[in-house]
């Protein structure tokens, strides 16, 4: 939506093709943005007037059939039967959240209190509903990193990015709701990358007294009481550790998804060993795809926050701008 | 000699100029796969031995890359070969075989005056 923005102020005439009903992508599943706990609304909202000034196109519940190349034209079939002709392309398939059930240890949708940071990211919401029982809140709650990241068993084996920020967040968020919860988070590495992300850590640990541990589940088990038994080792002190807590969350990771596996292989351009869009190089040209004329834009490419998104959107859009003023 | 009880205490720092790398570059060339090891824990975690005894899985990989042979001889002894750490690995580590390995050239590499 922003490269389609940027690209209609440089006078092109553009067409969003949008498989669900309404465009936004992920951004339409989350509550607060880290790491300045931005409600989404704000930004949607705010990104949703801007488009809706813009002259372009939404074919929404669409999907791309074929694109073909011929004569230095696009000839683009839909889902819907239609046919378009167009001088560039851009892909923005974005990613889709790893599906928690692959690592069975963990008992998503075995157990009852089993969630993942996706779930809980609704249940953060005023109304959201905390409590594991009858008017009973969590006493105790474990979040677990590197859910279907950095994991060779779930067959992925690069590092999402966002999910190390989004448990301090949503740790944070937590125990603003649950202040007398005990709040822990079982990590690997903690990869603070961004601005601000660093600083929120150090308020985790001195304002909201969540614990960090380093170690990695193993696994997770339901006690009669709905209550769960986790399992790590405790690296730093070097001795397996067990902990009974009300509920786990389950930090996880992105994956490339069947959009941007199936337009890889409509649009003829290669992966990454991660399932993500390959990009002609990192530095100077990653909204570029192996085929001239395709550009890429966004999480399709490899895990990304929002705010790197929107970057990416928009620098897709001057590539585009300025490939076509150059070719067309 | 009279015995006045004291005793020349072993330096703790880990010399690395005194390293002596061929028992892990052994163990790595038959099992590369060791090489990835994050010391996440998780076979730690899992391993049936851990629970019982001072055994950390996960340490053999500090141990062999720091040249520690001593406590690698007698700490592999604990291991029971199940392989549930393997289950676990998120980075796909045949630890079973690394165990073995190193039950193989120990010897050969242990320092004479130990």
């Amino acid at each position: 939506m922003e490269t389609a923005c940027a690209l209609t102020d440089a006078g092109h005439w553009v067409t969003v093709i949008e498989k669900e009903e309404k465009v936004g992508g992920k951004l339409n599943n989350w509550s607060y943005l880290f790491p300045d706990f931005t409600p989404v609304d704000e930004i949607r909202d705010a990104l949703q007037e801007k488009h809706s000034e813009k002259d372009f196109s939404i074919l929404n519940q669409t999907e791309v059939r074929s694109i073909n190349r011929q004569n230095g034209k696009f000839n683009i079939e839909t889902s819907g039967e239609q046919k378009f002709e167009a001088d560039a392309v851009v892909v923005a398939t974005g990613y889709e959240i790893f599906d928690a059930r692959r690592k069975e240890e963990y008992g998503y949708k075995i157990y009852d209190h089993v969630i993942t940071s996706a779930d809980l990211e609704k249940l953060l919401l005023p109304d959201g509903d905390l409590s594991v029982a009858a008017g009973q809140n969590p006493k105790r709650i474990a979040f677990v990193h590197c859910v279907g990241s950095r994991d060779e068993k779930s067959g992925n084996h690069y590092c999402s990015k966002v999910c190390c920020i989004t448990g301090v967040k949503q740790a944070i968020e937590l125990k603003k709701r649950l202040p007398d919860a005990e709040i822990y988070c079982f990590y690997m590495d903690l990869r603070m990358y961004g601005k601000n992300f660093e600083e929120l850590y150090r308020e985790a640990q001195e304002k909201y007294d969540i614990q960090f541990i380093r170690g990695r589940l193993s696994e997770a088990s339901e006690k009669i009481d709905k209550s769960l038994l986790i399992k790590a080792e405790d690296t730093l002190s070097g001795r397996p550790l067990k902990m009974n807590v009300d509920l786990l969350v389950l930090l996880v990771g992105m994956e490339a998804g069947k959009g941007t596996t199936s337009a890889a292989a409509i649009c003829s351009i290669g992966c990454e060993e991660s399932g993500f869009l390959k990009t002609t190089d990192s530095f100077l040209k990653s909204n570029f795809s192996e085929q001239e004329g395709i550009f890429l834009a966004g999480s399709c490419t490899a895990p990304m926050s929002v705010n790197d998104t929107i970057l990416h959107a928009r620098s897709a859009a001057q590539e585009v701008n300025n490939w076509l003023k150059k070719n067309i | 000699m009279k015995d006045f009880g004291f005793s020349v205490i072993k330096q703790r720092t880990i010399d690395y100029d005194q390293f002596d790398g061929r028992l892990l570059n052994e163990v790595l060339e038959m099992e590369p796969s060791f090489k990835v090891c994050l010391s996440c824990g998780g076979c730690t975690a899992t391993c049936s031995a851990a629970d019982l005894v001072s055994f950390n899985v996960r340490r053999m990989n500090l141990l062999l890359r720091r040249g520690e042979t001593v406590e690698l001889e007698s700490e592999i002894q604990k291991c029971m070969l199940c392989g549930k750490c393997m289950l676990v690995c998120p980075r796909g580590i045949n630890l079973r075989n690394v165990i073995m390995l190193i039950k193989k050239s120990i010897l050969k590499y242990k320092p004479v005056n130990s």
